[in-house]
């Protein structure tokens, strides 16, 4: 039969986001695949380069809108760094609640989606009410839905408001029953089952060889999460476990999202008991020094690294993105290989492309 | 006379008839508010995720804010579609995407302009390659301003075309 290129996107149901995957196939299996990617393209690092260092703050909360809590964090993150900037130890605690609400959102949020692509529409309204919750607690500490704009250099903008704790944990304990609900949906689903169980491979050789990171390496069974590796914040003070799963596959890349979400409760809990009382904001400089520094952070979908150069004016010479997905798209070819073209959707659902982040 | 020429033949002779008399005027000021109410109840947006307002667009279609029982229904092929949701910054690789696709709708049709990217270029506004509004390449009937805004807000500017659509009027029985 003969082989022809088919493209999938723009627009098309199954891109979440907006790129284009061009797909080589003979007949229905796929011989090879192309993404292209560009289409949100805004000229991210090059914008930064205009901006005053807190002006970036609300911009790189628009690098990734599924989880805009962890960019501005890890952005304020880098600029610490630079800065020489030591956070109190209160600010850390409602940094760690907030990623963790926000890592729960943007998990639910992709298998929202994913249940959609799956011929799932149940789990699409039931995971998208599950997140007004969450996104309700964010919405009570920053006021905003998504875009938030509340890490600070050197701190967050506002102290929890009074009641979170109790909010957070009547909200946590009805989510960890829902989840429980979501695995009855998932798992008893003839049909979810047998379109993510042995499709779209990847072998944690092949994952580390591509640089692949995050929840999508960590199905294919490699124990590795920056929160434990590389502690950021104060995620080494708290007692939690990295969430692995051997399969290699789509439904295990499910599994370990799944694991995710509750293992964040359990993360939210403890740093809402742990946390202690005192300032959540030091001044930082106008002006950063001659050098460079980065940092990293596990993003929900991956390792987002952000490295920058300072001028000595208040201005950024430099700031480089290492985005997660820009760097698993790379290594769609391989996952998708040997498949059938209606597995196109399982498989690319499964890494959770989200664009604003791969395109800058 | 073939069958084909008959039909050409019969159906600008009905054609001829229905306007001479007056009956197409009738018809069509008697069926008007039928095609205005059908119209403004069943609006199908594009489903075409762009950036952060596509989460939004997610979120008002989803349990707390149910956007379907407005009518609003969201299909993923333009064919089938009256309402070009653009939520999003428009890039330059994408703007020919996007011009295709509103030409690729059938009439009638409408475009909602969500969010500060798609109005003006919103946090963009000195980008070298978003297209500061969507305004600049495409007639926009409605804005719904805000970064990004609130599921309710959308559905506030769903709701503003509908009454839009009640004022136009659009719709005849017989093309003209």
């Amino acid at each position: 039969m003969a082989e022809m290129w088919i493209n999938m996107g723009p627009q098309h149901p199954m891109t979440h986001g907006l790129w284009n995957l061009r797909v080589k196939v003979e007949g229905e299996t796929i011989l090879d695949a192309e993404p292209v990617i560009g289409y949100l393209h805004r000229g991210w690092e090059k914008l930064t380069e205009y901006r005053t260092y807190p002006q970036i703050i609300p911009l790189s909360d628009r690098l990734c809108y599924g989880s805009s809590m962890t960019w501005s964090h890890l952005y304020c993150l880098t600029i610490e760094d630079l800065m020489g900037i030591e956070v109190p130890e209160r600010a850390e605690y409602i940094r760690v609640v907030v990623l963790e609400l926000q890592r729960i959102a943007s998990h639910l949020m992709w298998i929202a989606a994913y249940g959609t692509d799956l011929g799932l529409l149940t789990a699409f309204v039931y995971c998208m009410r599950e997140r007004e919750l969450f996104l309700d607690l964010l919405q009570s500490v920053t006021g905003a839905r998504m875009t938030y704009n509340y890490p600070r250099i050197g701190g967050v903008r506002n102290d929890l408001p009074p009641d979170f704790e109790r909010d957070c944990l009547r909200a946590l304990d009805y989510f960890e029953k829902k989840i429980d609900e979501y695995e009855e949906i998932f798992d008893g689903s003839e049909i979810f089952l047998m379109r993510t169980r042995g499709i779209g491979i990847l072998k944690p050789a092949d994952g580390m060889n591509l640089g692949v990171t995050g929840a999508t390496l960590r199905g294919s069974g490699v124990k590795i999460d920056l929160r434990k590796h590389d502690p950021y914040s104060v995620y080494d003070e708290l007692d939690w476990e990295i969430c692995t799963h051997p399969d290699c596959d789509c439904y295990a890349r499910y599994r370990v999202r799944m694991d995710e979400m509750r293992m964040s409760c359990q993360i939210v809990r403890e740093a809402l008991k742990k946390m202690p009382a005192g300032p959540i904001r030091v001044k930082a400089p106008r002006n950063a020094p001659k050098k460079t520094a980065y940092a990293r952070v596990e993003d929900p979908r991956g390792e987002g690294l952000m490295y920058v150069i300072g001028n000595g004016t208040d201005k950024p010479y430099r700031l480089k993105v290492r985005s997660p997905i820009f760097v698993t798209v790379s290594a769609v070819p391989i996952m998708l290989r040997g498949y059938k073209v209606a597995d196109v959707p399982s498989i690319m659902g499964s890494v959770d492309m989200c664009l604003g982040e791969t395109d800058r | 006379m073939s069958a084909k020429e008959f039909m050409k033949w019969s159906s600008e002779l009905f054609d001829e008839v229905v306007r001479a008399s007056g009956v197409k005027r009738a018809v069509d000021k008697l069926t008007l508010p039928i095609w205005s109410w059908a119209l403004r109840n069943s609006l199908f947006p594009l489903h075409f995720g762009i950036a952060c307002c596509a989460l939004e667009m997610a979120a008002a279609s989803a349990a707390r804010f149910d956007a379907e029982r407005f009518g609003f229904v969201f299909r993923s092929s333009p064919r089938q579609c009256d309402v070009l949701l653009v939520n999003g910054w428009v890039t330059t690789k994408l703007r020919p995407d996007l011009r295709r696709l509103y030409e690729q709708m059938p009439e009638p049709k409408w475009v909602v302009a969500m969010g500060e990217c798609a109005i003006s270029g919103g946090p963009w506004y000195d980008s070298y390659n978003v297209v500061q509004g969507l305004d600049t390449f495409i007639p926009v009937d409605i804005y719904i301003p805000g970064c990004p805004p609130r599921p309710e807000a959308m559905l506030d500017g769903f709701m503003k075309l509908q009454d839009k659509i009640r004022a136009e009027m659009k719709g005849t029985f017989l093309e003209d």
